[in-house]
């Protein structure tokens, strides 16, 4: 008879199915997180289940949500958002505490209501330590709140305890890469971009939709926000900064409150962001270092191919879930004709023939998601990295040209003295020389910024493509490894026909 | 078998010939799709022939379509016979044949009066290339957007679908034939032969305007009259049978045929869409100085590879599956059109019979209404024999070439997986090693 084959999900949630982290390894989490056994000397794999702290949100089944009556969730609907490409999330926090109702999609149980504020938790394991030294590696995974990771005893100096658990809100995430990117944008360092908001798919959400977009929109926000998370403790440098360490460790946060949309906050950010993009135009650097030309044209090239690619990576995902469908209904009718067939064997034939179909319409569905959650989330989250990193060149040339500012002003300043040398008039002599040695610092420091920017992008750069690198090489043998998952299946489902007997005779 | 490997070489000569002609800029569009039916090696032409199996087996009347040429929305077919029958006046002989043609032979068959009791093979439909041409036209729209390759590689497989329609109606075309001269009614019609023999052109044969408007009053009078099928009275349990199952059946079928097209379309889809993520991952490769480039080279170069495995599953799955599903649904038209003559006859009979007792009241004209009457009953009880004797042929054909076509297509998904399977391991290894 058939093979009664489920297609085990991919990424088994809720299974004992694991993969090792090897030290340094990329942290792109599509998998099941791994939760250290105690022995700080090697990661073996785990000996517990990974008790669902998986992106695979969809085929968790065993969820309670914590049910919190008050109704809150006021993520206004005033999103705004520009469509420059440096983006920075705009923040809707509206009057009461925003609230993401967030489930892994399988679990919407009618708790899961207006009402209900759920909230992402996450446990943060810690890895041992990096053999040079001074990095760390760091597990963190995002996950409802009911679930709780081992632990796992490191010699982490910096934080206190080796295993967190908190709850947090959209906004909080927000917030936390507002404040990363205002301290750390503008002198050279690629902040990692935060998941986006979406009006359409909130709003689903909070209306209560338990449909399968919504449960998809929340596992997608979901597996965002723990790749982002990680992104961003990956850097050495945000890693130690301070509202990261509160964000992973306090049990409360303050509200995010200067993001709201269309607070004066909010449209203050609007006008700067348009008047940076005049100024862009109109900078005209003197580049004199080839290094950065060539890895901005590149950077441009890079963007413009994955913007390509995952537009074409988005359409296969459609057009797979679309074949799904199609299977499905055709299984559907299969059925029917069958049950219609007059001759038995005929009609058992039809029928078997359903099933099969229906079996390979979940793998369609199965291999969509992972077309989705390994590539095409993956090429987003890196076409949103290189705008972070456009923008970190845009803040050199500024620098650069803040720099340049203050010299044409000293110059000035310096023509203006020497014409009141002459003049006689000792006390605009003294205040312009005073005024000369003000300006003759900021153009010291200005190029003592310039040169650090400069520096901190070199670096930075080269972090950064390294860890692309790794990316990359990582998801894409994950990802092939699903299609050959599927084939495997394929070729299970296909051997349904007993040697001669389907249709008799 | 000899025979036919001495044509193949000889039509492949004329597709050669063809080939080259298609080079030349001019000529493309006449000869741009010589069917090349002469290349496909014996068992793939017996594969492509499965939807109605047991055909064109009988030495004394061999027909096939060896050759077939595409000019602008025309589809001119070489229709080829080898026969051992006297009535012929050739052994072995071959005219140009369009589809009207084609029509012309199954409609004049449909109104021979003889014939009442036959399911008459359906009429091949009509060559559609709507859905090449739009994409063709898309594409060119689309050009500016594209590397050259990607758009090399688009317009090929275009090309390629366009073929695969082409054949597909090639097939049909033949099939219907086959059909025809299998049967041991059918074979001896006399229009079939001049169809097959007649070394002119055919349109003066063909319907006239008036012809075909009265044709198409028939068919509407048929739809209506499909309600007095379901409305008589039977005396006879097997067709009672058969009329139930026939016309849910039908609908059925119906149903099918249009989801397993929407089904094998969007395969269609998901293979072209490997197709332009294989060209953005060869442009990334190519930009790329990082460790990534040999890994992306072979991303690249691995799709384009699985896409061509996507697009022989999507294209057998529609052979298989669609096509047959779609025959079959045609077949059982025929098989409706049978039991309606039917019940038309046993309509007339009843009438013939109300009028006999009429007469016979009247006493006028008794004579007459009871050899009329005798005809009708004639008539029902010929076509009620002959009509059994169909309609469970048909049953056996339609189970045999379902189950031919359903093995055969698990055994292609099955092959194409292992393939995709190689294909992606193979990769994965090599990007391992790395």
């Amino acid at each position: 008879m058939a093979a009664e084959m489920e297609p085990p999900p991919l990424g088994d949630a809720g299974q004992t199915d694991f993969r090792e982290i090897e030290d340094g390894e990329g942290f792109f989490v599509s998998t099941v997180t791994i939760l250290e056994s105690p022995e700080p000397s090697s990661p073996d794999p785990p000996s517990m289940p990974a008790e669902g702290i998986s992106t695979n949100g969809p085929k968790q089944e065993d969820i309670s949500l914590d049910d919190d009556p008050e109704d809150l969730f006021a993520e206004a609907t005033e999103e705004v958002s520009l469509d420059s490409p440096e983006r920075e999330p705009i923040l809707s926090d509206g009057p009461s505490p925003a609230i993401t109702p967030v489930t892994p999609t399988a679990m919407l149980t009618p708790r899961m209501g207006l009402g209900t504020a759920e909230m992402f938790e996450r446990s943060l394991d810690e890895l041992e330590e990096d053999e040079s030294g001074d990095t760390f590696d760091m597990h963190i995974a995002v996950s409802d709140p009911e679930k709780v990771g081992t632990f796992n005893t490191t010699s982490m100096t910096i934080f206190s305890k080796n295993e967190t658990t908190v709850r947090r809100r959209f906004s909080d995430f927000l917030g936390l890469h507002s404040k990363l990117a205002s301290r750390y944008l503008h002198i050279g360092y690629i902040v990692p971009p935060a998941p986006e908001k979406s009006i359409v798919g909130m709003t689903k959400v909070k209306v209560g939709k338990e449909d399968l977009s919504s449960a998809e929109f929340v596992e997608k926000r979901r597996s965002a926000l723990e790749r982002y998370l990680m992104r961003t403790v990956k850097h050495p440098i945000l890693l130690k900064d301070p509202d990261v360490m509160m964000f992973l460790e306090s049990s409360e946060l303050p509200r995010a409150v200067s993001t709201q949309a269309l607070s004066g906050a909010g449209i203050l950010r609007m006008v700067n962001k348009a008047a940076d993009a005049v100024n862009k135009m109109t900078i005209k650097m003197n580049e004199s270092d080839a290094w950065f030309e060539e890895k901005h044209q590149q950077f441009e090239n890079l963007d413009l191919q994955l913007r390509k690619l995952h537009a074409s990576v988005e359409c296969l995902v459609c057009h797979r879930k679309e074949l799904s469908v199609n299977t499905a209904s055709f299984a559907k009718s299969a059925a029917m004709l069958g049950n219609s067939e007059d001759h038995t064997a005929l009609s058992r034939a039809l029928s078997q023939l359903a099933e099969v179909e229906e079996k390979i319409d979940q793998l369609h569905q199965d291999q969509a998601y992972a077309d989705f959650y390994l590539f095409s989330e993956l090429l987003g989250d890196y076409v949103r990295l290189i705008t972070a990193v456009k923008g970190v060149f845009d803040h050199r040339m500024k620098t650069w040209s803040k720099w340049q500012d203050t010299q044409l002003l000293l110059q000035k300043k310096r023509e203006a003295e020497s014409k009141l040398q002459f003049a006689n008039k000792p006390d605009k002599l003294q205040q312009a020389q005073d005024e000369i040695k003000e300006l003759e610092g900021k153009v010291q420091q200005g190029e003592k910024d310039f040169e650090l920017i400069s520096k901190t992008i070199r670096k930075e750069v080269s972090r950064f493509e390294k860890e692309r690198v790794k990316d990359f090489k990582v998801v894409i043998i994950k990802y092939l490894e699903s299609l050959v998952q599927t084939q495997q299946q394929v070729q299970h489902i296909w051997v349904w026909i007993p040697i001669g007997s389907v249709v008799g005779e | 078998m000899r025979q036919e490997e001495q044509n193949g070489g000889c039509f492949q000569k004329i597709a050669n010939i063809a080939r080259l002609a298609a080079q030349h800029d001019d000529l493309q569009r006449c000869c741009t799709f010589i069917i090349m039916t002469s290349t496909l090696d014996d068992s793939e032409k017996e594969k492509a022939r499965s939807v109605s199996v047991d055909l064109n087996n009988d030495a004394s009347l061999l027909i096939d379509i060896p050759d077939a040429l595409c000019e602008r929305d025309k589809v001119k077919f070489t229709v080829h016979t080898k026969t051992t029958l006297s009535s012929f006046q050739k052994p072995d002989f071959s005219v140009p044949r369009q589809h009207e043609d084609f029509i012309w032979l199954h409609d004049a068959l449909v109104e021979t009066e003889d014939y009442a009791g036959l399911i008459i093979p359906p009429a091949p439909p009509k060559p559609d290339f709507e859905s090449p041409r739009e994409k063709m036209h898309k594409l060119g729209e689309g050009e500016a957007t594209m590397t050259k390759e990607e758009y090399t590689k688009m317009k090929q497989e275009l090309e390629a679908e366009y073929l695969a329609v082409f054949k597909k109606t090639v097939q049909v075309h033949e099939v219907f034939l086959q059909r025809l001269s299998s049967h041991p009614i059918l074979s001896k019609d006399r229009n079939f032969q001049i169809f097959l023999e007649y070394d002119q052109d055919l349109s003066v044969r063909r319907k006239n305007a008036k012809e075909t408007f009265g044709s198409f009053f028939k068919n509407m009078v048929k739809s209506a009259d499909e309600v007095i099928i379901s409305g008589i009275k039977e005396v006879d349990d097997f067709f009672e049978q058969e009329k139930t199952f026939l016309l849910d059946y039908s609908s059925k079928i119906k149903d099918s045929t249009a989801r397993a097209e929407k089904m094998t379309r969007s395969h269609k889809n998901v293979a072209d869409d490997y197709i332009h993520i294989s060209a953005t991952l060869n442009s990334l490769s190519v930009d790329d100085n990082t460790a990534l480039k040999k890994h992306l080279e072979k991303f690249a170069d691995l799709f384009e590879k699985l896409r061509k495995v996507e697009g022989r599953v999507a294209s057998d799955e529609e052979l298989k599956l669609t096509e047959l599903f779609r025959y079959y649904m045609l077949d059982i038209q025929a098989a409706k059109d049978l039991l309606y003559r039917r019940a038309r006859a046993l309509a007339d009979y009843e009438n013939s019979n109300k009028a006999l007792d009429k007469a016979r009241l009247k006493s006028k004209d008794i004579t007459q209404a009871e050899e009329h009457q005798q005809q009708c009953l004639q008539k029902f009880d010929k076509l009620s024999e002959s009509g059994k004797r169909e309609l469970t042929s048909f049953k056996g054909r339609r189970v045999v070439a379902f189950r031919k076509n359903l093995i055969e297509m698990s055994e292609l998904e099955i092959k194409h997986a292992k393939n995709n399977m190689a294909l992606l391991q193979g990769c994965i290894e090599l990007l391992k090693s790395n």
